[in-house]
């Protein structure tokens, strides 16, 4: 099946980056990142606790400044516009103190005044039709992410940030966000997303980030990356060993 | 002990036979009592939410400065506005001296800071919880602050009734600017110290009831209202 382009008010890929590091406080986050996020791409962003993952995906949208280096999405800076076609899914979703309706309903209001149909359509797609006047914040954890994730769809991004997106899920949730990634990359847009899954990023992923101490080291395909790692801590940390 | 159990008698025959008098008293002083909760919500809810969401140089001065206003001694006040609206003073020609609206512009000048500093407070914890989907969401300010506000609306509730409690049971600054004129400014409170001071204690009685029951009316539904948000994890 070909690939459909994604025909958005401007493209955002490939995402660049260059000598990009990023500090808080006196610690070095990331550390001279040198990377490339292809077009249309799944990029899983892998790494031990504490490598600087969340912390590369929210420099992506835009959540930390830049301390040194460049951050290019094709070709150009960050700015509102681009930061407004990429859609966030965060490790703990943060939901409004409404209902799940209104929820949806409130991003809606703020981008592209989606019709009450379509918003249920979405909740349907993400396996909440029923739920609507229910109060977001008394969903289960995996309801609440895949809110979350209805969320994010309702944007239409270029690009969809995942942050561990499926951690403590049950199987019915992992499994229907894990079909919501790779229909929505079916339809051209760029998926990055951290896990410490290491199936479900061979099952997602077409291409890998290996961070460690908030250094890239390494990019590449991931079944080359899973298949050879070359460096010595992707190859203990895909063995489950610690790295020091 | 006589003569406190006659005066409570007396004070229930005026409640419950609807004491025209007392109830002038009373509608007035929740006519003013609401106009000026009302126009400090309108300026004191956005700028406190504004003051919990965004940081600038001075921000921290300006907490201070609507933190210690809310121990602003009322007479202070009722003497400034006096001399502002007096004849002789800047906006005397508004002719407002003496009149419900008078007493309105005092009560708004001691209700905002406890408006402005207890939003700001409320706000600021659910901005902690928020602020990083509002970023990632590039949601502009006008809109973070009537979702804040929104989002918020059980807690602010909270503030309201702190304000409402300000107003209706100030005495010091309405007295000064309002003159406790019959049938024109008199109030609650003033009525109150009023009567007090003739020692007609059975209407000053009557008035502090009808006060205490609005207050334990207005909680109760608060109350009511924050239980029920809670069940659905609203606040």
């Amino acid at each position: 099946m070909s690939k459909k382009t994604f025909v958005g008010p401007h493209d955002l890929t490939p995402i660049q980056f260059k000598d990009l590091s990023v500090i808080l406080g006196q610690k070095i986050i990331l550390d001279k990142i040198n990377c490339k996020i292809k077009s249309n791409s799944i990029t899983a962003v892998l790494g031990p606790n504490g490598a600087g993952k969340s912390i590369f995906l929210q420099t992506i949208n835009g959540l930390f400044s830049i301390q040194s280096g460049r951050l290019n999405f094709n070709l150009m800076e960050i700015n509102q516009e681009i930061r407004k076609q990429q859609a966030m899914v965060f490790q703990n979703p943060v939901l409004l103190r409404r209902t799940v309706i209104a929820n949806l309903q409130f991003i809606s209001n703020l981008r592209n005044k989606e019709s009450n149909r379509l918003l249920k359509k979405i909740l349907s797609k993400v396996g909440l039709e029923g739920y609507e006047k229910k109060p977001a914040r008394l969903l289960s954890g995996g309801e609440k992410q895949r809110l979350s994730m209805a969320r994010a769809l309702i944007i239409n991004p270029n690009l969809l940030l995942l942050d561990e997106p499926t951690a403590n899920l049950d199987p019915y949730s992992l499994k229907l966000i894990e079909d919501l990634v790779l229909e929505e990359n079916s339809i051209g847009k760029t998926i990055i997303f951290t896990t410490h899954d290491m199936s479900q990023a061979k099952r997602l992923a077409t291409d890998v980030i290996f961070l460690n101490k908030g250094k890239v080291l390494e990019q590449t395909i991931s079944k080359t990356f899973f298949k050879s790692p070359k460096t010595l801590e992707a190859q203990k940390y895909i063995n489950g060993e610690i790295l020091i | 002990m006589n003569i406190l159990l006659e005066a409570f008698k007396q004070s229930f025959e005026l409640v419950f036979t609807l004491n025209a008098d007392l109830f002038e008293i009373l509608l007035l002083s929740l006519k003013v009592s609401f106009f000026s909760l009302f126009f400090s919500c309108l300026l004191g809810l956005p700028l406190g939410t504004f003051l919990a969401i965004k940081n600038f140089w001075g921000r921290d001065i300006v907490l201070i400065f609507f933190n210690t206003m809310m121990g602003l001694p009322p007479v202070v006040v009722g003497l400034i506005v006096y001399l502002l609206i007096s004849r002789s003073g800047p906006f005397g020609w508004l002719g407002i001296l003496y009149t419900p609206t008078a007493m309105i512009i005092a009560q708004m000048i001691l209700i905002i800071p406890i408006i402005v500093s207890l939003t700001a407070q409320t706000i600021e914890d659910i901005h902690q919880e928020y602020k990083s989907l509002f970023y990632s969401l590039v949601v502009p300010y006008h809109k973070a602050i009537i979702a804040y506000l929104f989002d918020a609306r059980y807690l602010i509730l909270t503030v309201m009734l702190a304000g409402f409690g300000r107003a209706i049971s100030e005495v010091g600054a309405v007295i000064i600017v309002g003159g406790n004129i019959d049938h024109l400014t008199r109030v609650m409170t003033t009525t109150i110290a009023l009567e007090t001071s003739k020692g007609n204690l059975s209407l000053a009685l009557a008035l502090g009831i009808i006060l205490l029951s609005i207050a334990l009316i207005t909680n109760f539904i608060l109350i009511s209202l924050k239980i029920r948000a809670k069940r659905r994890m609203y606040v």
